[in-house]
């Protein structure tokens, strides 16, 4: 799950890392006064889930309450495109109004889980304000990592290892030390799969700041943060996603006009690939989950049959021990609930194949059956592109 | 032989009176698992669905004799019993359990280091050694007893791959579902080196997916250490980047872990990378055939056996795959 910076930086200030003084304001007269609160120049930053917003046009410079006024006025309301929002934007309905500050330097701080080595991973550039796959592609030199064990948790070492890497000395140097510890005590806390400071700033008088944050979070470790799980923002996610994860499916909207529908991940990322392959598009990934039940059947059918780009649907379930007369049976009486018009193509396997195909066939409605992965993708790009 | 699991497999289900616990323990009995015994911490002394109930694991073994555990335990309580398994020294503990807080299995990862414990999972489908055992949820009437060993980190994926396998005649020596999240016990290498020192294994399949490294450091593996044909397929092929596919870690994030990344690491180790989901099988099919498969080919004809797939099973005992194990390196 992901958060905003205005929230993320909040979260910090609670873990004592040190963050810029500043509130989020969703009006421009709010911001005036946040700006006339905080004194002098203030930066007005656009919150949004994605990145890059600088470049958007996102975040300006105010040298004054009514400055801060426009920009706020400017910004709220706006849909800010950036390289990670698609080109339809994403509307702003909340800035981030802080005191600007005398930057001395600028360094990258970011954690996440190492999968490789199964350990959180500290990583530090002194390319701040950089993204860090970029540092990593063109000066990895640039980097240093750390790992931390789950049974010591962070030392002294760590944070040594880190600070002198980036060539820090004196006050910032402690400064950094501390930073880190309590940035790694947050991420450990709150089960981020993310925490990223990037950037952390040096300013004119020695003192170290988060300019920016970011944080995700660990979906599996959500049930036990009710605190992060109010943060969620539901207007930065796709509307038909929201509807879906209310119904335990997992479902990403994608371009393509083939909708499906298929039981486990691997196996639907699987027919996305065969879509493609057979010369057509998929519409969506949609995890009906392992056991393929008649609600879950109905509320799918819900989803894909929102998405107007669809023609026609593909139904790919390996159930195994399933039985294939109950899946048509759901199938059956979900398509004539929901007066889907759609051609349905269906690939199944479990006990009663043949069962489950004779009561798709004769049900009079628009079902074609297939046989294997590749009949089943080529006879639904087929009908997608005859509709 | 087979790998993890066998006929001498003694399983203790953890979470055995939940309602999944129950389902699969009793389908495991059924195909020849020898479940001999459950855990619920609170249930201990009762009987279960003819399964002794145990408080703890390490009663389990000690009672039972247990020395491979099934874990069906909710999410958040699963790397509890993940770790409570290793204490108590069973050897192989496969977990089903989806959810499990990444943080709690970089903790219960960490502490399995250096012990003598196999973990397999978790969020997987577990392991079958066809004909032997079946320690996981997967529909064990699929599988044949042969010998490709099937390696891979998705469920019902790995379910139509056996599909293929077995359609074509092909068994399968085991089957081993490593589970789709990012901190797995066991990796595809570990799976790699276990099936390569297996005599009966005489060529893999390995199914990856988007997100990690894990089947670049696999090509890197068999490059070095496999004498034995491997097919492989990657899915997420059409996946976005940035978006978590089903599978906590099936992500394309920072530009790595993409499918086509993979896919060059793969053939680049002189792995037969198959594009087509519904190819896996036949690519399969093609090496066994092949250089050994003449002597099949031929002794199919020998035997006048009319259609493909109807060889008899100790025709293609004898003739069939056999051969492939006196294969050196293919590249």
């Amino acid at each position: 799950m992901k958060i905003h910076e205005y929230q993320a930086k909040a979260i910090l200030a609670e873990f004592g890392v040190p963050v810029p003084r500043g509130r989020v304001a969703s009006t421009p007269s709010e911001a005036a006064a946040i700006a006339r609160e905080l004194g002098g120049t203030v930066m007005v930053k656009a919150q949004i889930h994605a990145g890059g917003r600088g470049k958007g046009g996102g975040i300006k410079l105010a040298k004054s309450p009514e400055a801060a006024q426009q920009a706020a006025s400017q910004i709220l309301g706006m849909r800010l495109k950036t390289h990670q929002t698609g080109p339809e934007g994403q509307p702003v309905k909340r800035v981030l109004v802080e005191e600007g500050m005398d930057i001395r330097q600028e360094l990258y701080l970011g954690i996440v889980i190492d999968r490789k080595m199964g350990l959180p991973v500290i990583m530090a550039s002194s390319a701040g304000g950089m993204e860090i796959e970029e540092v990593a592609r063109t000066r990895p030199d640039a980097i240093v990592k750390v790992h931390v064990d789950p049974a010591t948790g962070i030392q002294g070492f760590h944070t040594r290892k880190l600070g002198y890497g980036l060539g820090l000395k004196g006050n910032p140097l402690k400064a950094a030390s501390e930073f880190v510890t309590k940035l790694y005590r947050a991420f450990e806390a709150k089960d981020c799969s993310l925490a990223e400071i990037n950037p952390l700033v040096i300013t004119g008088d020695g003192r170290l700041l988060a300019l920016d944050a970011k944080m995700n979070f660990d979906d599996n470790a959500l049930s036990r943060h009710p605190e992060i799980q109010a943060l969620r923002d539901l207007d930065e996610e796709s509307p038909l996603e929201v509807e879906a994860s209310k119904f335990n499916l997992n479902y990403i909207k994608l371009d393509g006009t083939v909708g499906c529908m298929v039981n486990g991940a691997g196996l639907a990322m699987a027919t996305m690939d065969i879509i493609k392959l057979a010369g057509g598009e998929p519409a969506n990934f949609l995890d009906v989950g392992g056991g393929a039940s008649a609600e879950q059947i109905e509320n799918a059918f819900r989803i894909l049959i929102s998405d107007r780009n669809v023609r026609a649907v593909l139904i790919n379930i390996f159930g195994g021990i399933l039985r294939c007369d109950r899946l048509a049976e759901g199938v059956i009486k979900a398509v004539r609930a929901l007066k889907v018009r759609l051609p349905i193509v269906i690939r199944m396997e479990g006990t009663n194949v043949a069962l489950g195909k004779q009561m798709l066939t004769e049900s009079g409605l628009n079902f074609l059956t297939a046989d294997g992965m590749k009949d089943a993708a080529e006879k639904a790009v087929r009908a997608a592109r005859s509709v | 032989m087979s790998i993890l699991v066998d006929k001498s497999t003694r399983v203790v289900v953890q979470g055995v009176t939940g309602k999944e616990g129950t389902f699969h323990a009793l389908a495991c009995r059924e195909y020849g698992t020898q479940v001999v015994a459950g855990v619920t911490p609170g249930k201990g002394g009762i009987v279960h669905e003819g399964i002794p109930v145990f408080d703890t694991v390490a009663a389990a073994i000690a009672k039972e004799g247990a020395n491979t555990s099934l874990i069906f335990v909710p999410p958040a309580f699963a790397a509890d019993a993940i770790l409570e398994a290793a204490d108590a020294g069973i050897r192989v503990i496969v977990c089903i359990t989806e959810g499990i807080p990444t943080l709690d299995m970089v903790r219960a990862a960490r502490a399995l280091q250096g012990r003598d414990t196999r973990l397999i999972g978790p969020n997987c489908p577990g392991i079958i050694s066809p004909g032997k055992a079946k320690v996981g949820i997967m529909p064990g009437h699929i599988h044949r007893p042969g010998t490709v060993g099937v390696v891979s980190r998705s469920g019902t994926l790995t379910y139509e791959a056996v599909g293929q396998l077995t359609a074509r005649g092909i068994g399968q020596s085991t089957c081993v579902g490593i589970g789709g999240d990012p901190i797995i016990g066991t990796t595809f290498v570990d799976a790699l080196r276990l099936f390569q020192a297996d005599s009966e294994t005489e060529a893999v399949l390995m199914i990856g997916e988007i997100g990690g490294t894990a089947e670049e450091d696999a090509a890197a593996f068999v490059r070095t250490h496999l004498t034995k044909p491997v097919v492989g397929f990657i899915c997420g092929q059409t996946a976005p980047p940035g978006r978590r596919m089903g599978h906590a870690g099936a992500i394309i994030s920072g530009g790595t872990g993409t499918a086509a990344e993979k896919m060059a690491a793969m053939q680049k180790a002189g792995i037969t990378v198959v594009k087509s989901p519904a190819e896996m099988g036949e690519a399969v099919a093609r090496l066994v055939q092949r250089a050994p498969g003449k002597a099949r080919v031929t002794r199919r004809k020998a035997l006048a056996t009319p259609a493909k797939g109807k060889t008899p099973r100790s025709a293609r005992r004898r003739s069939g795959a056999s051969t492939l194990s006196k294969r050196t390196r293919r590249r």
